[in-house]
């Protein structure tokens, strides 16, 4: 998985816990949170939706991780990788 | 505080058959019903009352999202209740304001959904949703309220059962006496068609309603009459003291003019026709009115073979023959029973009464029971009377317990 593509699965999740926001000029490196109307809660949507779309366990300890789109992309790549080693 | 007379000033309400309170009535006028078939999980196509309200009109997406079909309907009531009553609102502090939502249920919906969802992991629980808490605390739907309309002030719901909605307006008007508050929000809200839990226990209490015509399903006082018709619905109301609604300049719908609750004692689902009849008697004493003084009673029967006898029981020993200005009617014909919503929904359908002289009808009764035959029972069509001055409404709930709420004309 490129980067890139890691990170367009990441704003497909943020397009369905965040409805009312466009999505259109998400900055990578800017922190979410600074650009966009997400709050705790929805960070932690973010983790159950990785969870269950893909499988993937964000401990809590790496939630900073998911930050920006770069963080995500630089986090979650390497997981998303591995999982399709395992399959 | 100076007034303790409290007066009805603004309406807002969704109901299986309108969205506003002028498409409610106009059909209840015209005999529409709203009930129609839905895909109950695990339980497969059941009659509802389901309402077809805008919920985007008040809130965003994200907040339907997060938030619960009951917040959804009582943010639409609440403001569409604001915009009736026409108070400037964003001048109205804010800690001034009381939310009081009658429910007769709360988080069995949301419950059955996280389980429904981590039955797809397994039953792993590591699934189950951050939200399930702040959607499944018993206050959810006042407290959504709140979010939406910056509201500081006490904002809760009511557990009152089926006597929840009449609960509203009358915990406001003690509300709004005591000077806790200076405006109310208050009514009664269901969003209980998106529990099977609901559908399933009525159906093995044998008081579920069939029928191959939905809007023919509910039918109080009807000899074929074979259960409830569960329904969704909200209404809420405005309520003020009368001095600032005049202040203001509001318009009047009605003034409270006197209410009652109390239980039986007696079973956990069996209604009682004493305590019923006693609530209404008390209500009746406190608005300092006599039983010929109602021009309107609007019943809670539910059309279940027994429950409607024993509130026909209690009427006929209040009201008895003496009562010749009296009609009597239903609700529940139209749209079901919206639990929590009923009594609030039900009085808002006759509060035009005021000035149509008109009494909507009790619709599907083609066979009347006689064990209902109440003098003043208006069916089918709808009654032209000349005066309405009075309105009392029933309405009562599991574990016995019983409200009656009595509105009258505003005379300054």
């Amino acid at each position: 998985m490129t980067k890139d593509e890691c990170k367009k699965l990441v704003l497909d999740i943020i397009a369905d816990i965040a409805p009312d926001e466009d999505l259109s000029n998400v900055k990578p490196e800017v922190r979410l949170r600074d650009q966009l109307q997400l709050d705790s809660m929805d960070f932690l949507d973010i983790v159950m939706e990785l969870r269950k779309r893909h499988g993937i366990e964000v401990p809590e300890k790496d939630y900073v991780q998911l930050a920006s789109l770069d963080s995500c992309a630089e986090y979650l790549t390497p997981k998303f990788d591995a999982l399709a080693g395992k399959n | 505080m100076s007034s303790s007379r409290i007066v009805i000033t603004g309406v807002g309400l969704t109901a299986p058959n309108g969205n506003s309170l002028a498409e409610f009535r106009a059909n209840l006028l015209a005999g529409v019903a709203g009930i129609e078939r839905m895909e109950i999980r695990y339980m497969g196509s059941q009659l509802a009352g389901v309402c077809h309200f805008d919920a985007l009109r008040h809130q965003k997406k994200k907040e339907v999202r997060v938030g619960t079909r009951a917040g959804s309907i009582s943010i639409y009531c609440a403001r569409e209740a604001l915009a009736d009553s026409g108070i400037a609102w964003d001048a109205v502090p804010k800690d001034r304001v009381g939310i009081y939502i009658g429910c007769t249920e709360h988080g069995n919906v949301e419950t059955e959904n996280e389980i429904y969802n981590i039955s797809k992991f397994n039953y792993d629980t590591k699934f189950w949703s951050h939200y399930h808490n702040p959607r499944t605390v018993a206050n959810n739907p006042a407290g959504e309220t709140s979010l939406n309309l910056g509201v500081t002030g006490p904002s809760y719901t009511i557990g009152a059962a089926c006597a929840a909605g009449n609960m509203g307006l009358i915990h406001a008007t003690q509300m709004l006496r005591l000077g806790e508050v200076d405006l109310a929000i208050c009514g009664g809200v269901s969003e209980s068609i998106h529990t099977f839990g609901i559908f399933a226990g009525f159906k093995s209490q044998n008081a579920l309603a069939t029928h191959e015509d939905p809007h023919k399903a509910s039918r109080p006082f009807d000899k074929a009459r074979n259960g409830i018709v569960i329904s969704e619905g909200g209404a809420l109301y405005t309520l003020e003291r009368l001095d600032d609604a005049q202040k203001r300049g509001a318009k009047i719908y009605a003034e409270i003019a006197g209410y009652h609750v109390n239980s039986d004692a007696s079973d956990y689902v069996l209604p009682n026709p004493t305590r019923q009849a006693e609530c209404i008697r008390s209500a009746l004493s406190r608005a300092k009115l006599e039983p010929r003084d109602i021009h309107i009673v609007n019943t809670h029967a539910t059309a279940t073979p027994l429950g409607d006898i024993q509130e026909c029981e209690a009427i006929r020993a209040v009201f008895g023959e003496g009562c010749p200005d009296t009609s009597i009617n239903n609700t529940k014909s139209y749209i079901g029973h919206c639990m929590g919503a009923a009594g609030a929904l039900e009085l808002a359908g006759n509060l035009p009464s005021f000035d149509d002289l008109v009494v909507h009808p009790t619709i599907n009764v083609d066979d009347l029971d006689p064990q209902c035959a109440l003098p003043g029972l208006v069916l089918n069509q709808p009654r032209k009377v000349e005066k309405v001055d009075t309105i009392l409404n029933n309405s009562f709930g599991m574990l016995g317990i019983n409200s009656t709420l009595i509105v009258k004309r505003f005379v300054p």
